[in-house]
């Protein structure tokens, strides 16, 4: 063995060493900030904080049920604008847009990923709840779909562009059309990836404030449809957090947790679905 | 057969429990309103408990800001508002329609400190304002000693935190300083938000809060309130009397009480006279329309005469100052307008 | 592949040639389909930045261009500047790449290349968890732990590294260095997973191609797999920069809001998405708005300017990568 081999060898394992320690010092922040998040909110966690409407200041009981549902809601409309959106327009990018205009679909959703998301809030508020002269879920929901496109969009295209040419040139060979090559056997290949995505970007839309609060505006009570001020979770995170009282900072803490719990089941609920199938084929 | 519709009787019924939330009853009231953060909660319990005894009449109240309040007031996609500051003329005239303030409580402000082996200080006007200011720099300075000689004050630097988001509490604080140092008034002012000379921005109340229980030598200022619920420092300020007087519920009523009260309710109750007033003081108002469509100006008329009676009494047990009796009868008599 | 497609040659029999036809308006059906979807997001930003400009057309009246190298902000006299808001929106977003970009494709590279398969998407799973925490809970943390942790970290920060002017000045805790590590938090994840997901996707063909060759492990992740993802990283990394850029709640709890510019990271600072949380809400004149609309104006114009740069580093690059 040669010296310069058992040098490549220690390289080799010193960095790998050095992945592994930062993967610890990644996951312990992880950790600790979860940890931190259960130990404050688990116990003003009861089956009550999940089904009751919220109780004033000074009485005890009395849970954040309307927040849950109304982020469910407003989440599941942004996710139904945003991620076929996202998707559909990722699809042009890495199918078709070698050209000018996928330039400029590109460098505008990576603007728009850098406007600060109560800009957003604003430019949702001018655009949905100026004209209807009510704040809504509907609003809410655009709001956050305007966050959602880009980030879906980005990590779409990146993740259709790794599917091997080889795989299409096989399907295209086989006569299909190319819109069906792209259905069928492009984007079910990528699907791990899109999916990352699209979790990745529910992930970060659920905890979002700031666009909401001009928009779905928040509501103490059941809410009825979508053109009606609504409850959401971050909101009530937000208004609980800067509260003056113990209890409330409590109920806050409690919250995150459920918010954070919902995203980790959904995530989980996602990836099991994905198993069935695997197109994957390395 | 028989056994089948039963089954999706009891099927249909349970979707309609579980869609309940999605459609609930149209006989009811809803009204909305937004504005300021300071009496969330009295405003919050407020509407609940209106709510238990009119079960048909739910009230949404959302702390967006005192701004956002105005703003949404004024662009009518709420029923009412709520500030900590008065409006403007000018916010007024841009107001399609005539708006009517309507003073609910009182909040106070109070300067919290961290100075080891300190307890207890008592500040007055020029000494806040020079703190602030930056040119009281440390405080074994002559001035707080002056008016504290029994505190062990250490030769230690003054580190200044202040509210960096736009609030309520700022007003009322600046408004004093402005009131009570020409210095400031020159150079700072009055605002929900200014140019700070020296110090640190915390955001929130919390974040002053934390600011200055992490830093040996820090003052602050916070709502009384939240001073009181999470047990901070605070000191007790000198009124315009030459008392020092440590805020509390009554003193702020007092500084209320002794205050000239206009018929427009827009008022600051800043360095009020009276020897038991606390000085760094102030309303909180809801925004009424003087004339509202539908039902709305009923339900809101009738809301605010509750709220004015047994409203005012849960004030005290959530740390606000309810009204002195003759502000609340001049608030009686002028809602009586509102359609 | 549309060459592929459109190269028949020779003249083909009728019915299949009505069928070749009727794929082929398909296929421009569907491409116009979805370059309709592509295109909403130009319209978005073009629908937003048209907004920001009406709405910010009064300070650009009042200040003129000078208003982005002012550092005065007083909305008590109405008189206002966004220097020291583009200066920490800069400086702690530097600080927060500097932090995340080694450690996220640090962990990424062990994720996908070390841990066995089933712990390495459990523990993707838990860091995308960490996009979804709220970025107020965050602040409050950040304040409650990371300011003291900062704090009792300064002193020895300022002994050591003092001789340099980016570590000097009063340990308060907060500022921009305690800034740029909560941010380096909130865009881990996005470093992390999307650069895990690249580096599974890398053909196992290349990968055992340069094994075979007698690379180590190590230098097949330097000189096959980085290259071969490096456009998608870039991509993550560039996601990542604008929820930096764009990020408040957490930001202004521990920044110290304080609107001066300082060369040490250890001083106070402000960012132009905390200004514009802090103060839009409260603010009533209509210069004052205007004002915080112009950052938010500056903001978009700085993020147009920054990818413009990334592209044209990833077109090299690529560029490059394609020549060898």
């Amino acid at each position: 063995m040669s010296a310069g081999f058992r040098r490549r060898q220690r390289i080799n394992t010193f960095m790998f060493f050095l992945t592994g320690v930062f993967t610890f010092i990644a996951l312990s922040t992880l950790f600790f900030i979860l940890g931190y998040i259960a130990y404050h909110g688990i116990s003003s966690l009861s089956w009550d904080f999940v089904t009751k409407l919220p109780k004033p200041v000074g009485e005890t009981g009395g849970g954040i049920a309307n927040a849950i549902v109304g982020s469910l809601k407003i989440v599941g409309l942004a996710s139904l604008i945003g991620i076929p959106v996202g998707v559909l327009g990722a699809v042009y990018l890495a199918e078709f847009g070698g050209n000018r205009i996928g330039f400029l679909i590109r460098y505008a959703a990576d603007v728009i990923n850098g406007v600060p998301s109560i800009v957003i809030g604003i430019f949702a508020y001018a655009l949905v709840v100026l004209p209807m002269k009510q704040f809504s879920a509907l609003s809410g929901g655009v709001a956050l779909s305007i966050i959602m496109i880009p980030l879906v969009i980005r990590t779409t295209e990146e993740f259709l562009r790794l599917v091997p040419g080889s795989i299409r040139e096989a399907a295209l060979a086989l006569g299909l059309p190319q819109w069906k090559v792209i259905l069928r056997v492009v984007l079910p290949t990528a699907a791990r990836g899109i999916l990352t995505g699209a979790i990745l970007s529910v992930s970060r839309i659920a905890g979002e404030t700031a666009p909401l609060l001009f928009t779905a505006f928040g509501n103490r009570y059941w809410d009825d449809g979508l053109l009606h001020p609504i409850a959401a979770l971050p909101l009530t995170i937000f208004t609980y957090a800067i509260s003056p009282y113990d209890d409330w900072h409590k109920q806050a803490w409690a919250a995150a947790l459920i918010l954070i719990l919902i995203v980790l089941i959904g995530n989980i609920l996602a990836r099991l679905l994905m198993k069935q199938p695997s197109p994957q084929s390395h | 057969m028989y056994n089948n519709q039963n089954t999706s009787l009891a099927l249909a019924l349970a979707a309609l429990f579980l869609m309940a939330p999605f459609f609930s009853a149209g006989a009811e009231t809803t009204l909305n309103g937004a504005g300021a953060t300071f009496p969330y909660p009295i405003y919050s319990k407020w509407f609940d408990e209106y709510n238990k005894i009119h079960p048909d009449i739910k009230i949404n109240y959302q702390s967006i800001g005192s701004g956002g309040g105005i703003k949404q007031f004024t662009a009518k996609t709420v029923d009412f508002g709520a500030t900590d500051g008065p409006m403007s003329d000018k916010e007024i005239f841009a107001v399609d329609g005539k708006p009517v303030h309507i003073p609910t409580v009182l909040g106070a402000v109070v300067p919290t400190f961290n100075v080891p082996g300190v307890a207890n200080l008592v500040f007055d006007g020029n000494i806040l304002a020079g703190i602030f200011l930056g040119t009281i720099k440390s405080w074994d300075d002559p001035a707080i000693k002056g008016l504290n000689p029994e505190a062990a004050l250490p030769p230690s630097p003054i580190t200044v935190v202040h509210r960096a988001d736009g609030s309520g509490t700022t007003y009322c604080f600046t408004d004093y300083l402005s009131a009570v140092s020409p210095e400031w008034k020159k150079t700072v002012g009055t605002g929900k938000a200014v140019n700070w000379p020296v110090g640190l921005g915390g955001k929130g109340n919390e974040g002053v809060a934390g600011l200055v229980k992490q830093t040996s030598g820090a003052i602050g200022y916070v709502e009384l309130i939240y001073a009181k619920s999470n047990n901070l420092a605070y000191g007790a300020v000198k009124n315009r009397a030459g008392k020092a007087v440590l805020a509390s519920v009554e003193a702020v009523s007092a500084a209320a009480a002794s205050a000239k009260i206009p018929a427009d309710f827009r008022v600051s109750i800043v360095n009020a006279s009276g020897d038991t007033s606390y000085p760094i003081s102030t309303f909180t108002w809801l925004l009424v329309y003087e004339k509202n469509s539908g039902k709305t100006g009923a339900v809101l008329k009738e809301f605010l005469v509750w709220m004015l009676e047994d409203g005012q009494k849960l004030a005290p047990n959530l740390g606000y100052a309810p009204l002195p009796a003759n502000v609340n009868d001049m608030v009686k008599a002028r809602i009586q307008s509102i359609k | 592949m549309k060459k592929i497609i459109s190269s028949p040659a020779a003249p083909l029999p009728v019915p299949l040639r009505m069928r070749r036809l009727r794929e082929r308006a398909g296929d421009r059906l569907f491409r116009l389909f979805v370059m309709g979807f592509g295109g909403s997001v130009i319209v978005l930003a073009g629908a937003i930045f048209w907004q920001l400009i009406k709405t910010s057309h009064l300070a650009w009246q009042k200040f003129g261009l000078p208003f982005i190298w002012t550092s005065v902000w007083d909305p008590v006299n109405d008189v206002y500047g966004a220097l020291p808001f583009i200066y920490g929106t800069v400086v702690s977003s530097a600080i927060a790449l500097a932090i995340a970009v080694p450690l996220g494709l640090g962990s990424a590279l062990f994720l996908a290349e070390m841990a066995p398969k089933r712990l390495s998407s459990a523990l993707t799973f838990l860091i995308e968890l960490l996009a979804a925490i709220p970025s107020v809970i965050l602040g409050l943390m950040g304040i409650f732990i990371l300011v003291p942790a900062v704090k009792a970290a300064e002193p020895f920060l300022i002994k050591t590294l003092g001789f340099l002017p980016f570590f000097r000045g009063t340990p308060y805790g907060v500022g921009m260095l305690t800034a740029g590590l909560i941010l380096s938090i909130m865009i881990l994840p996005y470093i992390t997973t999307i650069s895990r997901d690249v580096i599974l996707s890398v053909p196992r063909s290349l990968k055992e191609g340069a094994l075979a060759l007698g690379a180590t492990h190590w230098e097949t992740v330097r000189l096959v797999i980085l290259p071969f993802s490096r456009s998608a990283i870039f991509g993550a990394i560039f996601l990542a920069l604008g929820r930096a850029l764009g990020e408040t709640m957490a930001v202004t709890m521990v920044i110290g809001n304080t609107p001066k510019i300082s060369l040490s990271l250890l001083d106070p600072a402000y960012t132009m998405s905390a200004v514009l949380a802090n103060e839009f809400a409260e603010a009533t004149s209509d210069l004052h708005v205007h004002s915080l609309i112009s950052i938010a104006l500056i903001l978009f114009c700085m993020t147009i300017v920054v990818n413009g740069l990334a592209r044209l580093l990833i077109y090299q690059v690529n560029l490059k990568g394609a020549k060898q």
